[in-house]
């Protein structure tokens, strides 16, 4: 049996190397009783420990071995194959060896981590490692594939993390396709007035960049538009891209307005998005002055001329250009690229699920986001901050961790409230000279600059009250409480419940992943955590990767982030694509399936199964044939094959059977 | 529908009205109620604060009394009006169902007495029983003396809600709300309804007690309530008896009838006043609840 499918002459002699990993293996496993265990399995040569096998030592350990003709082929128990694979793979290579005569026995996060009894961890390990030493016997030594990169990118989500990273890319010479499923780019950040800490103007910053991605000759820019299908694999991602209908014909439209002022609707009819609601504004739009594309949308579910074809149509008679365009349907297209940034964003938690907060039931409390369009110029109050009744409020209460830091809602800190708290507490008081009141858990001011604009609030006298708010209402005990809101809360630092009447109430909601943030992951194969953020490969040292290669994340779509940090993990996210790009080639597992010709019937149910039209039928052999470059080993065909024909490489039925069989052995 | 019934201490004394109105209530409904038979205190709060073993072996007696009263297989519902009862019958159920180191305590206590728990029975509280086995649909059936224009002030109490409560809203509730709409009177906006009344601080901290009641009559009477409607023979007896206290206590003139719920909903199905024990209440039902009571 020593040569059995072995695909080499050489005998089958087998090196184990058990890890400690540290402690992390070596304080549940018994790991020298596991070498005395797989010195005596078949074929083992060699068998020993170390202390941490992935350092140079360790993997010297196996070279020599190679070297000096005592193993040729490997088993490493240590960790999960997705973190140290490659390692050993090529460790087996630098010494002259196959690397795919080697398999891993994952003995830390299958069994050191898991596992509270030692005897039993020690036991697990034995079997999965008596297991792997049976599978490696009939590995074949294989070359890995080498496909070229296509060197276009695209870029999923126009907020400032999207708009940065395609900018970036786009000057280092890479064709971007930039898609964005609202009528302009900018995200969230073009909702802001100022950014803190800096106070600096958060559109003064922004535009430029977002007419930098318009005029720039290597992005393509579809706002309106989403992601349908992505296909293919790292380096070759074939994307379906909806164009949304916007019944403008966005090459004739210079954002010149008249359609707007034609409209028959006199003034708003919807609930006007950019502005959180506060206002409405009419069926034909452009969401703000310097939206970009500067070019108007028409809201189908609101236009009665493309509702019920029952209208003047004063807008097409208006468009001098006639760029109105009330037949126009969607757009499919599909474009190749190389790799994908994903930049979806967050929304923002829904205040009405704390209904002791009143939001909703009683006027004058407002959410954060929808403050930030009062206090800006350029909003629906021109930067005044008022109340229902048009008056000035004399005193704010702001309210921090609305959907944070919360076991009925969101456990996690959203990182930016406290902050952008802060920064509104400022204009708050420097627009109306109101009283401000911030109604806080902790205060968490870590970031370049943000400690010190906590103190410069201090000093500017706006109030701190260390405590979660009770409730919102409008109860009242005392004269003075008259016609407020009142605001109950535990002062946690004196120790006793205060109750302080306001005339606003902003309250700080937290972040959350996008709605469909689930389905998204699915359409591009990443995985989001409990909570719905995408998850981003290795937390630490893979902050910006996926678990699908060429498959990258940017902003808060990844979790709560401010601007800096979208930016930062833009950039990053944009050089990680360009080292893809700039290799000009991806190495794939041989793990393609093939077609033992003289097993085929020739039936052709493999053909028709195969998702990726790889299989053929030869004619003239009267077999199935698998062509490897198209191949992605998914093995549909092997599953479905009826005669036992066709295998796949790293997968071949032997493989698998005597894996099991060295779990049963040893059991 | 056939249910077991709990009445608990206070339904046989200071809240003896609850009984009487539930009771006529649930007959004109159809709804059949059997008594636990040999039933004994809940342990109700001031047990559970000295003693939670023995608090928690009273209300297991209670559940395996009742399941000795059922067939061996057969499950029933418990229904339980007192707030307080309600809350220590509801924590036995959970907190034997999570500990098996109580449990196996408890089994041995109760296999003195040769009585078995097995948890198969459910606590119910006649508002979910109304809103959920009943409906409104059928209630409002039967109403045939609307109470329009009377201005009623709900008000569930915190035992009920919080923690166990699953029909209704922990915070906002809402079913006696929609039980006393459908039966013709006004609901006052009233944000007070699930805070607390002090419940046997009245009796001990007196001071704590009083306020917490009086924000809430003040609050009521404000919002033009004309009758507050209990769910509950303490926040009942709080929010009535003591208000004679808390006029001289904080020179106030308040006066408004607190009934129970089901006394309220008795008067909308025409049922009379003796039916409903509305002679026990210290502060008769008068202004706008009168009319349709007499």
């Amino acid at each position: 049996m020593s040569t059995v499918g072995t695909g080499s002459n050489d005998k089958c002699k087998i090196g184990v190397y058990v890890c400690h990993c540290g402690i992390n293996i070596s304080s549940k496993v018994d790991v020298s009783k596991t070498v005395r265990f797989a010195a005596k399995l078949p074929h083992v040569t060699v068998s020993r420990e170390y202390k941490f096998m992935c350092a140079d030592p360790g993997q010297d350990l196996i070279q020599q071995d190679i070297r000096d003709g005592r193993i040729n082929r490997a088993v490493v128990a240590s960790c999960s194959p997705l973190m140290h694979e490659p390692t050993f793979r090529n460790t087996m290579a630098e010494a002259g060896g196959n690397p795919f005569l080697f398999q891993m026995a994952n003995i830390r996060e299958h069994v050191s981590w898991v596992t509270l009894d030692n005897t039993a961890a020690t036991e697990k390990a034995m079997s999965l490692i008596s297991a792997a030493v049976e599978r490696v016997v009939f590995h074949q030594p294989l070359m890995p594939n080498r496909v070229p990169v296509h060197p276009d990118v695209l870029v999923v989500g126009g907020g400032i993390a999207g708009i940065h990273a395609a900018l970036t890319l786009a000057d280092a010479g890479q064709k971007v396709y930039l898609v964005e499923r609202e009528p302009s780019i900018g995200g969230h950040m073009a909702k802001f007035d100022k950014t803190f800490p800096t106070l600096d103007c958060s559109a003064c910053i922004l535009t430029p960049k977002m007419s930098a991605v318009r005029a720039h000759s290597n992005i393509t820019l579809w706002s309106y538009s989403e992601v349908i299908g992505v296909d293919g694999f790292v380096g070759n991602f074939k994307v379906r891209v909806r164009r949304k209908p916007r019944y403008i014909i966005e090459e004739r439209c210079v954002g010149c307005l008249d359609c707007i002022e034609a409209c028959i609707y006199k003034s708003g009819k919807v609930p006007d998005e950019f502005n959180e609601g506060l206002v409405k504004r009419k069926p034909v739009y452009i969401p703000f002055p310097q939206a970009t594309p500067l070019v108007a949308v028409i809201d189908a579910k609101t236009c009665i001329g493309i509702r019920t074809g029952k209208c003047k149509m004063t807008c097409i008679d208006a468009c001098e250009r006639d760029a109105i365009d009330l037949n126009q349907s969607e757009e499919i297209n599909e474009i190749e690229v190389g790799a994908i940034i994903l930049a979806t964003g967050f929304k923002t938690f829904n205040a009405k699920r704390i209904y002791r907060y009143g939001y909703g039931k009683y006027s004058n409390i407002y959410t954060s986001l929808e403050l930030e369009r009062m206090v800006n110029a350029a909003g629906p109050t021109g930067g005044e901050i008022t109340l229902k009744n048009g008056q000035k409020p004399k005193a704010v209460g702001i309210v921090h961790c609305v959907g944070s830091r919360d076991n009925k809602t969101n456990k996690y800190c959203s990182k930016v409230c406290c902050m952008y708290s802060l920064k509104l507490a400022h204009l708050i008081k420097e627009r109306t000279g109101a009283e401000v009141y911030n109604f806080y858990i902790d205060m968490r001011t870590p970031g370049k600059g943000y400690e010190e604009f906590y103190d410069r609030l201090l000093e500017e006298n706006v109030h701190f009250i260390r405590g979660r708010v009770a409730e919102i209402t409008d109860w009242v005990m005392t004269p003075e409480e008259e016609g407020k809101l009142v605001i109950r809360a535990e002062d946690t630092l004196v120790g006793v419940v205060r109750r302080v009447p306001v005339d606003m109430v902003v309250l700080s909601v937290g972040l959350e992943p996008q709605p469909d943030a689930e389905d998204v992951g699915r359409l591009f194969n990443i995985s989001c955590t409990r909570e719905g953020w995408f998850l981003e490969r290795h937390p630490k040292l893979a902050p910006v990767s996926t678990f699908t290669d060429g498959i990258f994340l940017a902003g808060a779509c990844q979790g709560p982030k401010d601007i800096p940090d979208s930016v930062a993990q833009a950039g990053a996210a944009a050089a990680e694509a360009l080292a893809l790009i700039d290799r000009g080639y991806v190495v794939l597992e041989p793990n393609t399936a093939y077609v033992q010709d003289e097993l085929c019937s020739g039936c052709k149910t493999c053909i028709d199964l195969c998702p990726y039209g790889a299989i053929s039928f030869d004619d003239e052999k009267d077999t199935a044939k698998v062509n490897g470059a198209l191949c992605k080993g998914c093995g549909t065909c092997v599953a479905s094959c009826p005669s036992g024909s066709l295998q796949q490489y790293l997968f071949t039925d032997d493989q698998i059977f005597s894996e099991i069989k060295g779990v049963i052995l040893y059991a | 529908m056939s249910y077991l019934y709990f009445p608990g201490c206070s339904l046989k004394s200071s809240g003896r009205a609850y009984e009487e109105s539930m009771l006529s209530v649930f007959s004109t409904l159809g709804l059949k109620i059997n008594e636990i038979e040999d039933w004994n205190c809940c342990g109700a709060t001031a047990y559970m604060s000295i003693s939670e073993l023995k608090a928690f072996a009273l209300s297991a007696r209670i559940f395996a009394l009742a399941e000795r009263q059922m067939q061996a297989s057969d499950r029933a519902d418990i229904v339980v009006p007192c707030a307080a009862c309600y809350l220590g019958l509801n924590k036995t159920r959970h907190y034997l169902a999570e500990h098996p180191k109580l449990r196996r305590k408890i089994y041995k206590a109760l296999n003195a007495a040769n009585l078995k728990y097995t948890g198969r029975m459910q606590v119910r509280h006649p508002l979910d029983v109304l809103n959920n086995d009943v409906g409104i649909e059928k209630i409002s059936s039967l109403l045939v003396n609307p109470l329009e224009g009377v201005q009623i002030a709900c008000y569930y109490g915190c035992q009920l809600l919080r923690p166990y409560s699953d029909f209704d809203d922990q915070h906002e509730p809402s079913t006696m709300d929609r039980l006393l709409k459908a039966l013709g009177a006004e609901i006052v906006d009233w944000p007070l309804k699930s805070r607390c009344c002090g419940g046997s601080l009245t009796g001990t901290v007196q001071d704590v007690g009083l306020r917490l009641s009086y924000i809430l009559l003040k609050e009521a009477k404000k919002r033009g309530c004309d009758v507050i409607a209990t769910a509950c023979p303490l926040c009942q007896f709080n929010l009535e008896c003591y208000q004679s206290r808390m006029n001289r206590y904080y020179k106030d003139k308040i006066n408004v009838p607190v009934a129970y719920f089901t006394q309220l909903m008795g008067i909308a199905f025409g049922l009379s006043p003796q039916q409903l024990g509305i002679q026990r209440l210290f502060i008769p039902l008068k202004s706008g609840a009168g009319h349709v009571c007499l």
